[in-house]
């Protein structure tokens, strides 16, 4: 028979749909608007999971997301794995494949219930006491155990197929939970005119009241006047899941999980971010388990969550019920179990003095020993055994929000003590309509479990009060009691009440811990939303990319740039690649797309005086019309970033940075110019998108540019080196700047953006007909080290001084100040020893060094020597045919022409000192 | 996310659209070759850091471009006012600025 | 003390386990102590064990505001390392190294330090460089450090994405194999037994209002909400409330209190075997022995002493780890929670004596203080009892802040040209 536990009418789920589903394999019945775990009551399957530590058996607890025992792993196909959702949660489907987690071989036979037998040497902390020797098998051999054992679901294996989106919001009022207090609110804001969304986590809006089959009427009048308001938005399926500063609410919504199969033109969850006026908090209450000797057991159920299987979903959970309650709530439950056609055994009323010493039954629970007042025990067969605590405020967002609680002592919880600016609690979450409870004797021998997912036991509480961790933070991280994915939504307030009872002092004095976000788990996806794949991080590319592509280039990422590495012809090598483009730099020319170096213009009556405030240089001879290479320093003293500065006019200046380096340059200038330079007429702009920047370096250089341009007169008497004009290449507006970073003659030629492609093309063309090629970073690299020429962030490592550079000269001597000047002569920056900028040749030229290797001056230095420097740059000279490379060391300059020690795995390799500069050092080929 | 009232652009735009840009109201020496080690370092390295309302710069750097000044709480991250660099400080009543 | 063991486990079980003790005692203040160490989190914890052990100093009290271990220690994603890029750093935390190493005998408490590997990954050709730079002076230093191409990355850690085609690809990595972590509340606990069994007084709920001078200037005691207590000798251990607690002496510190956000996942069996770090896309992820990924970034962007972060920095750190472990991405997070993090100038920890006579802080570790605690408490036990700087913490005192040797790791990862 399919559904035995089915009752024949009643509930909300749609009769003629019925659906299948497996668990665990085994294929059931169940109709749409169940949830998996109704539909796993209506088939009598009570056993849905094993338990953390012990490997208990476990069935459903609840009926809501407060679940703690029926997490289950739901297949959906390749990459669409989840583990750990709750089955009072999961809306059924047809086709639904659930699959219990935390047991081997087989929920019904599990050998991890084995620890069971050994479960009193695993008291709370068991692991801080042990597994302590030998030293090295922690690691080897017990933490690996442990880890195997813990643990609850699989992680999925391949990657999710699935889309997340995000979605922003704003509206005057925000409820919180379509129970009826929230339907009230947002019924009253609505009629208002206020714009409204109401979210609730349910795929129904009712909360209690769809637990409760005379609302349903009233229910339906509620949501069909809220769905007729337009300024009323409805989310169902919609968790609230964290509160944050002024009033800012984060809400998952899950879109496609409830269907058979998911909808590709759907995503699968939403992230909202929603700013509302106000905030109304209507998430109601939890029933409060009771702590008594396997209580954990199949079949022990939450009393509302009866209620709502009864009513809501039509399934009698146990025919043969006993109710253990402290408030009248249990009363009206049992009635409602009754009329529903279960056989009510008797109902346990704690107030009266009586309580549960003992459950029985294999993986369901098959009777109940109940001590009477006179302490006598009586034995009483049932197959369900129904449990109310009293209720929990769910407070967490309240709380979350730094709204304040207090201890209430008829409702033996903590509910909101006044309300925050723009936030309130009604309902049940305000403590509300809710039942008193009293405070009720906890019995103890025997397991009675507090937390059900943890595995966390009266007496693991009371043990962490003994071994004096008193404060309510130090016994939940001590037990984790109220650390598992449920939170402790379930498990708190009972673990708050023993350990006060323990220690012998008020509840509401002992505080309660801090409810962290989320609510319940949102997905790492969720929050990651759009931003993946090509979205994570958005790709630049330089106005020869796509010519690039079609010509061999090996790109390499630079932030969010796509630079060519190298250039492979006919399926060279990178070193071979690197090589030829170093020696037709040499010999003939190359081009080299730089369009990423950062560009400001500078402009304004004070434009002078600003870059001479802010780089190290003097300005004040810079005719129009030439360049200097520049530096600026951070208010440290330290290299920040370098570039060229142009002048175009008097008051306006070309100026570039490094491609990483224009955001934080930009920001560095105007927080100056802003806000301490402040009657300084400057305005900068970011011209960065604006050029496009090609380099043209070699011999022939001065040919190659010369075809593209007629305005522009070019020999060396006219624009000698660090020469700028304006004038047009290829027809196009264009600054021409005579500067090198390869020790060639060189231009770098700007042109408009827009223009970029096409002037490439064009130059590419002319570059051809001269033996010249394209060149990338590696041969740059390259060229520029056989010069000297550094790189910020390479020759410098945030603790560099102009002086460590060799650019002392540089420094504006005249200059009464500019950034960084005045920490210069700091003890530290002005001392002797520093790093300094040098070159190196390994003894052995053929001897490559790495980037980065330590340098001593002994050979063979011991383990723990001081290293004296380091190599900052280290590559194959094609035009000397040697290794070369820079670094920086201490006193460098005084050791040039001294041997010094690169320690490497397998021996040292020594290097000469020696100037940074190896080739044309007296500048004849930069300034020909 | 923080909402800030930029004074500038008078609209009150999310954390996103801004950098932070440290504490306000210090002053750089006026001739720095003239201040002495101690005061150098006070201007470039020590900072008020205050639990509770801390007067701080942010620029609004994808909108207007400009540092403004915020008085904020640091404890419940309520922002009081926010002002344009270079005006008083405003009289602060108990509105919130955002 | 009552010693921790297997034995004593299966002793206590057959008593029920009504025999365990307190692991430390609840003290209440006494009128004076030769030192008070403010703050019991793990660095202070660990001072205080230390001069007990070492210097048999034991007239000190450690007095904490909440709950020992509250603060950071409690907050952070347990991560232990040593690979370090300059000397004054490297023998820093390689000290701590070795402590950790030995630390669950020498505490008889297991603080389950595994050094399960710290794998940081290389994604362009600048973290190469800066990545290899480490591995070379950790080398030079006798600090275990290696590099690994990206297939030897995966390897080590299966769940990892060297893909070519994504957007930021794992060029290469570096290893550090006696890297890993630890768990965090047991260091807290451990210390806190440890030095509690040595007649240090541990001292909960008692929270600092105001620290005495006398007419010298120098440090004559405090105040604190569980009445006065006379000390000359004061170590502020406060992390994320230096600037607050030294305020109360007058002191302005070259400091800034940023919030830092961490994140655990549901738990789940294995699948992450090591401690993975990528400094260029910001994230770094482990899995606690629970089965839990613990995640971390960076700070926040600004100030603050909430204890909170905002929603786009944690979604910024998830984006990142989808990125690189997309098995990861319908794995759901648990918890989400901010610390306080005191921010110095270069971003190292500030250890040492103060202008104020009679007044040390041990502070500044930024986000990266958790690996740092054995050394840290055992360094700074130094210092205060000979009331000079051990020679390991003497780059890292106030004094470098004027001089500008800033040990500034961070900047070594730079922009690129």
């Amino acid at each position: 028979m399919t559904q035995p536990y089915r009752l024949p009418t009643g509930g909300r789920i749609a009769r003629s749909r019925p659906l299948r589903f497996t668990f665990d394999g085994r294929s059931y019945e169940g109709y749409a608007g169940d949830t998996l775990a109704s539909a796993l009551l209506a088939n009598g399957v009570h056993l849905v999971g094993r338990s953390f530590k012990y490997h208990r058996p476990r069935g459903i607890l609840s009926a809501g997301s407060e679940e703690p025992n029926a997490l289950m792993t739901i297949d959906r196909g390749a990459g669409r794995v989840t583990p750990n959702l709750r089955a009072t949660q999961i809306e059924l489907y047809d086709g639904l494949c659930a699959i219990s987690q935390n047991r081997w071989p087989s929920l019904d036979f599990d050998l991890g219930a084995a620890s069971q037998f050994v479960s009193r040497l695993l008291p709370a902390g068991f692991y801080y006491k042990t597994f302590m020797w030998p030293r090295a098998a922690w690691r080897r051999v017990y933490e690996p155990l442990i880890r195997r054992a813990a643990g609850l679901g699989k992680a999925p294996r391949a990657p999710d197929p699935d889309r997340y989106t995000n979605q922003f919001a704003h509206c005057d009022v925000l409820v919180i939970g379509a129970g009826p207090a929230g339907l009230e609110a947002a019924l009253r804001a609505g009629r208002a005119g206020s714009s409204v969304i109401l979210c609730d986590e349910q795929q129904e809006l009712g909360g209690s009241l769809l637990n409760n089959s005379q609302a349903a009427e009233r229910l339906l009048q509620y949501t069909n006047e809220l769905r007729a308001l337009p300024n009323v938005r409805l989310l169902r399926r919609t968790t609230a899941f964290g509160v944050f500063a002024q009033n800012f609410v984060a809400l998952a919504e899950r879109i496609n999980d409830h269907l058979p199969a998911s909808n590709k033109d759907m995503p699968r969850e939403s992230l909202w971010q929603v700013r509302a006026e106000r905030t109304v908090i209507a998430t109601g209450a939890i029933e409060r388990p009771l702590v008594f000797p396997g209580n954990d057991r199949p079949g022990v159920m939450l009393a509302h969550a009866g209620l709502a299987y009864v009513n809501r979903y039509g399934v009698l959970p146990g025919k043969q019920v006993v109710i253990a309650t402290t408030n009248d709530d249990g009363y009206a439950v049992a009635d409602a179990l009754k009329a529903a056609g279960a056989e009510i055994a008797t109902i346990v009323d704690l107030r009266r003095d009586e309580t549960i010493a003992a459950t029985h039954g294999g993986k369901r629970i098959s009777s109940v020993d109940i001590r009477l007042p006179d302490n006598s025990l009586r034995r009483i067969a049932c197959d369900l055994l129904l449990m109310s605590g009293g209720w929990t405020p769910s407070v967490h967002l309240f709380s979350q929000a730094r709204g304040k609680l207090r201890f209430d002592v008829p409702l033996q919880c903590f509910v909101p003590d006044g309300t925050l600016d723009a936030i309130e609690c009604v309902g049940g979450c305000a403590g509300a309509g809710l039942q008193p409870s009293p405070a009720t004797q906890i019995v103890a021998d025997g397991k009675s479990f507090v937390d059900f997912q943890n595995d966390v036991t009266s007496a693991d509480i009371e043990l962490a009060v003994r071994e004096g961790f008193r404060s309510v933070e130090h016994i939940k991280r001590y037990t984790t009691s109220g650390m598992a994915t449920d939170q402790g939504k379930t498990s708190n307030m009972n673990a708050l009440a023993i350990a006060a009872a323990t220690i012998d002092a008020p509840v509401g004095s002992v505080g309660t811990t801090t409810f962290r976000q989320p609510f319940t788990p949102v997905t790492f996806g969720t929050l990651a939303g759009l931003s993946r794949g090509a979205l994570f991080e958005p790709v630049r590319t330089l106005p020869s990319h796509d010519w690039a592509l079609a010509h061999g280039a090996v790109f390499e990422d630079t932030g969010q740039w796509k630079r060519a590495s190298y250039f492979s012809l006919k399926g060279e090598g990178m070193r071979d690649a690197v090589m030829r483009e170093c020696r037709t730099v040499r010999a003939a020319a190359g081009i080299f797309d730089a369009s990423s170096l950062g560009k400001i213009e500078i402009s304004g009556p004070d434009a002078l005086t600003f870059l001479n405030r802010i780089y190290i240089n003097d300005f004040s001879r810079l005719d129009i019309g030439r360049c200097r290479y520049a530096l600026m320093l951070n208010e440290a003293g330290l290299a920040m970033d370098d570039g060229i500065v142009g002048r175009l006019a008097e008051t306006r200046f070309h100026v570039t940075t490094t491609s990483g380096g224009i955001g934080h340059v930009l920001h560095h200038m105007e927080d100056f110019l802003q806000t301490e330079f402040t009657s300084l007429q400057v305005w900068l702009t970011d011209v960065t998108e604006q050029w496009s920047t090609f380099a043209v370096q070699g011999p022939r250089a001065r040919d190659i540019v010369g075809e593209l341009t007629t305005t522009i007169d070019l020999s060396p008497g006219s624009m000698s080196h660090m020469s700028l004009r304006e004038g047009s290449v290829c027809d196009a507006d264009a600054r021409l700047m005579r500067v090198s970073f390869t020790g060639e003659c060189g231009y770098e030629i700007n042109v408009p953006s827009s223009e970029g492609a096409r002037v490439w093309a064009a130059l590419y063309e002319s570059a051809s007909r001269h033996d010249a090629s394209a060149y990338g970073l590696e041969a740059l690299n390259v060229l520029r080290a056989e010069k000297g020429y550094i790189i910020v962030g390479q020759e410098t490592d945030g603790s560099t001084t102009p002086d460590d550079l060799g650019f002392g000269k540089m420094i504006g001597a005249r200059k009464d100040d500019f950034v960084g000047k005045r920490s210069l002569s700091l003890a530290h920056l002005a001392s002797s020893g520093r790093k300094q900028l040098v070159g190196l040749k390994p003894l052995d030229p053929q001897k490559m060094l790495e980037e980065g290797a330590q340098i001593t001056l002994q050979s063979g230095a011991p383990t723990g020597s001081h290293a004296v420097g380091h190599v900052t740059t280290a590559c194959w000279s094609a035009v000397l045919d040697r290794s070369i490379a820079l670094a920086l060391v201490e006193n460098g300059r005084a050791l040039i022409g001294s041997t010094l020690h690169v320690p490497m795995p397998n021996g040292d390799i020594p290097v000469e000192v020696t100037s940074p500069v190896f080739v044309d050092p007296a500048g004849a080929r930069l300034h020909g | 996310m923080l909402l800030i009232r930029c004074p500038y652009c008078e609209t009150a735009r999310p954390e996103v659209e801004f950098r932070h840009g440290g504490e306000a109201l210090m002053e750089r020496p006026r001739d720095p070759s003239r201040a002495s080690d101690a005061e150098w370092i006070d201007y470039l390295y020590m900072r008020r850091n205050p639990k509770g309302p801390h007067a701080e710069r942010w620029r609004h750097v994808h909108g207007c471009g400009r540092f403004f000044n915020c008085l904020r709480d640091t404890v419940s991250d309520r922002i009081v006012v926010t002002w344009r660099a270079g005006e008083p400080v405003p009289e602060v009543t108990d509105g919130d600025g955002a | 003390m009552q010693r921790f063991s297997f034995f004593q486990l299966l002793r206590q079980s057959f008593g029920n386990h009504v025999g365990w003790q307190p692991h430390w005692r609840a003290a209440a203040p006494k009128s004076s102590y030769d030192i008070v160490i403010v703050g019991g989190g793990g660095h202070g914890l660990a001072t205080a064990y230390y001069l007990a052990s070492e210097h048999g100093l034991t007239n000190i009290a450690v007095v904490e505001k909440g709950w020992i271990g509250g603060g950071n220690t409690g907050r952070n994603t347990t991560i232990v390392r040593s690979n370090y890029l300059f000397e004054e750093s490297e023998a820093l935390f390689e000290h701590s190294m070795k402590l950790w190493e030995g630390l669950s005998q020498a505490l008889n408490y297991n603080v389950m330090y595994s050094p399960r590997g710290v794998l940081v990954l290389a994604h362009n050709t600048t973290d190469a460089q800066v990545i290899r730079r480490h591995v070379h002076a950790n080398r030079l230093a006798g600090i275990d450090n290696e590099w690994m191409t990206p297939e030897q990355a995966q390897a080590f850690c299966p769940i990892l994405d060297v893909s070519r085609n994504v957007r930021y690809p794992v060029v290469g990595a570096s290893l550090q194999r006696r890297g890993g972590t630890a768990r965090h509340d047991a260091v807290a606990w451990g210390y806190a037994r440890a030095a509690s069994a040595l007649g240090v007084d541990i001292i909960e709920n008692c929270e600092v209002t105001a620290i005495r001078r006398d007419a010298r200037g120098a440090v004559s005691g405090i105040e604190t909400t569980r009445g006065e207590i006379a000390t000359h000798k004061l170590g502020l251990v406060t992390a994320g409330h230096t600037s607050v607690v030294a305020g109360m002496a007058g002191l302005k510190l070259p400091m800034e209190s940023y919030p830092l956000q961490a994140l655990v996942s549901e738990p789940v069996k294995p699948v992450m075997p090591c401690v993975v770090m990528s400094n260029s896309i910001h994230a770094y992820m482990s899995q606690s022995d629970k089965g839990e990924l613990v995640i971390g970034a960076g700070t926040d962007a600004y100030t603050s002493y909430s204890q909170r972060g905002a929603l786009h920095v944690t979604s910024q750190t998830l984006d990142a780890l989808c990125e690189l472990f997309p098995i990861v991405r319908r794995l759901r997070m648990l918890r989400n929670w901010g610390g306080i993090v005191d921010v110095t100038p270069d971003r190292s920890p500030i250890i040492g004596p103060t202008p104020v006579e009679g007044l040390y802080l041990n502070c500044g570790w930024g986000t990266g203080g958790f690996k740092a605690t054995p050394g840290s408490g055992h360094l700074f036990a130094h210092t205060l009892a000979r009331g000079e700087p051990h020679a390991i913490v003497a780059p890292f005192d106030l004094d470098r802040f004027t001089t500008g040797k800033l040990v500034d790791e961070s900047t070594a990862a730079a922009v690129a040209h």
